[in-house]
Order: C-alpha cells, then structure tokens, then sequence
C-alpha cells in the first residue's frame, strides 16, 4: 500500500514517516508541505491512501478533499480534538488521527484503511455471518424461550449481571452480558455505541452530540463509539 | 514552576532508531525558531488571523515536547486569537523562550 503526507510542518511529517516505517506494507512515496503540488502529484501517480493536515494555510485540507474527483483514501492528521464529526462528511476520508500521533493509534487507521480497500470481501463476510444468525433471537425467560425478531430489538442495555432488551413493544430482563448477546447479533443492524448499550442501528431517529434518539430512549454515545457510528451514516 | 520540555514522545517514537531521534530533533530545532519568528512577527502586526494559525502549527510542538499544560493553554490561546482577544500572550510568549533554551541544550 503506497501513501503520500501532506503537511505544512516538516515535524509532522517527519513524524508520520516514522510511523510508517514501521508498518511492513505501508510506503511513503512522496511528501508534500502544500496540498497543491500533492493534487499535481496525485494526477500522475496511483496513491492508495494520503494522509493529511487539515488546517494548512491558503489551500486546505477540506479544499484538497473537494477538488479532487476521484480521492484515494484519506486519513486526517489534525491537532483539533472536536474534529470528530466533520473528518466524515467526505466519503473518502477514512480515519482521523490527533496529533502527537502514537503508534497504536497509527496502526488502526491503517486497519481501517485496509478494510475500506477491499469492501467486496468485507461485505461478504458480514453477509454470511447475517445469513447463519436468521432473523431471531431466542432468550430464556423464566425457563421458556422467547423468539425476538432482530428488527423488533431497539435498545439493549447492560445492568450489572443482567441485561434489558427493550423491543418495540415490551422489554425483557435477562441474565446474560452484553458481551455475549453482541455475538448472537448481525452487525448490519446492531452497533456497540457505549460501554452499556448495542442500539438497532436501523432505529435511529436523530443523532445530537453526545447521544442518539431511538423511540423514545435516549442513548448515550461513547467517545471512542462515535467515529464507528460516523461511518456507518449515510450522510449527506 | 513552569512546566518544562522532555523528549519522551520523541524517544518512544524512535526506539531504537537513533538516526530518526537525531534527525528528528534537528528538525525540531530548525523549524520552531522560524515559527517563532513568524509568530512575533505576526503579533507585531496585528495580524490576528495569521497569529491564530502560527499559534495552530506552535502547539503541536508543545505536545511532541511532552508539554500538555501548555498544549491546552495554546489552545485556549488560538481560541482567543480568533474571537479578536490576546489574553493569553504572555503566557504563550513564555513557553516559547523555555523551548528555546531547551533546544539549544539538547
């Protein structure tokens, strides 16, 4: 996987270097300080993966992204905390990361931009695992077993040893983990959004900043939750 | 007493690359006494806008330099430089001189 670093300070990119060395398979081919000479660049050349600075003076990150027609995939690099949502309103833009940038971080954006350069494989493996799961659920109430439609589940909550499935018509109690009821689940309608709730990601109503509205519960969204969350909209 | 430099990202960045640690502080020491200059330039101007940016670019060095107080006040300090206000100047000015001195012992 080749890549190019566009980033007005020689440190940064000093730095994004190294981190790339360290990766077996990802190399550097080309750095620039100004996103011009990077789109001159990118007209002549096939680039799998750019990373760059968002906040660059004159031409922009944001102005890179928007001028090019066909972007190679796009990570961030910003020294801006509360840049979360915006780094998704771009199809191309795959990650962002926060400067100082340490390794472990680096290494799951590449992850990342790993699985975005082969969907058709990914979505493969998720239809499968869809297909063996059905579209039931059976969990044990009272010593008998209740079928939940998966697309009836709304909210499941953890609470201590037990956890509460709320469906659109009742909720159920039942003393299991939420570890364990995320494995029976197909990942195309459910999402892990904080350490205490998996939402129907069909279900949504509306998203603030800190929270998504499901009927009429009100989820709290995690931190680390959101970027995964971000992804999966469809948004406009 | 005011917080002071280290290289402990530079280092864990490193490893046992000692070329890179070389050469990554050389380029530390390059580029931060022109940002330096940029920046004061840019405050003797009056040249909010373009102080708000140097200030952007400063920062990062205050984070590869293990400086998180001074990180978050830089960030406080581009806020204020964007909604018209210098409130945090001197304080900026200050942690520019320790690295200053900083980068010319190591």
């Amino acid at each position: 996987m080749n890549c190019i670093i566009i980033d007005d300070e020689a440190a940064a990119r000093a730095i994004v270097k190294q981190l790339c060395s360290k990766i077996p398979d990802v190399d550097v081919i080309e750095e620039f300080e100004n996103a011009i000479d990077a789109i001159k660049f990118l007209n002549q050349h096939d680039v799998d993966m750019v990373f760059l600075d968002i906040h660059m003076p004159g031409f922009t990150g944001v102005d890179f992204v928007q001028t090019l027609k066909n972007p190679p995939r796009i990570v961030l690099t910003t020294s801006d905390t509360e840049f979360g949502i915006a780094a998704y309103e771009y199809e191309a833009i795959v990650d962002y990361l926060v400067k100082p940038i340490t390794l472990e971080r680096f290494e799951k954006s590449i992850e990342k931009v790993k699985k975005t350069l082969n969907p058709i494989s990914n979505k493969d493996v998720a239809a499968d695992q869809d297909l063996s799961m059905g579209e039931d659920l059976y969990i044990n109430i009272d010593r008998r077993l209740i079928k939940l439609k998966f697309k009836e589940i709304l909210v499941i909550e953890a609470k201590g040893d037990y956890i509460d499935i709320k469906t659109v018509k009742e909720k159920f109690r039942v003393h299991t983990t939420l570890k364990k009821i995320k494995e029976k689940l197909p990942e195309k309608l459910f999402l892990q959004i904080h350490r205490s709730y998996i939402i129907n990601f069909t279900k949504i109503i509306d998203i603030e900043d800190n929270s998504v509205l499901i009927e009429k519960s009100v989820v709290p969204i995690s931190r680390s939750s959101r970027p995964e969350l971000m992804r999966r909209l469809n948004l406009l | 007493m005011q917080e002071q430099p280290n290289l402990n990202y530079v280092n864990q960045l490193s490893g046992d690359d000692l070329e890179f640690r070389d050469s990554f502080i050389s380029i530390i020491k390059q580029e931060f006494p022109k940002e330096k200059e940029l920046y004061l330039n840019c405050i003797d101007k009056q040249m909010t806008k373009q102080t708000a940016d140097i200030v952007h670019k400063i920062k990062h060095k205050f984070s590869i330099l293990g400086m998180e107080e001074s990180y978050r006040m830089a960030v406080n300090y581009e806020r204020e430089l964007l909604e018209g206000r210098t409130n945090s100047e001197n304080e900026f000015k200050s942690v520019l001189q320790i690295i200053e001195v900083y980068l010319n012992i190591i």
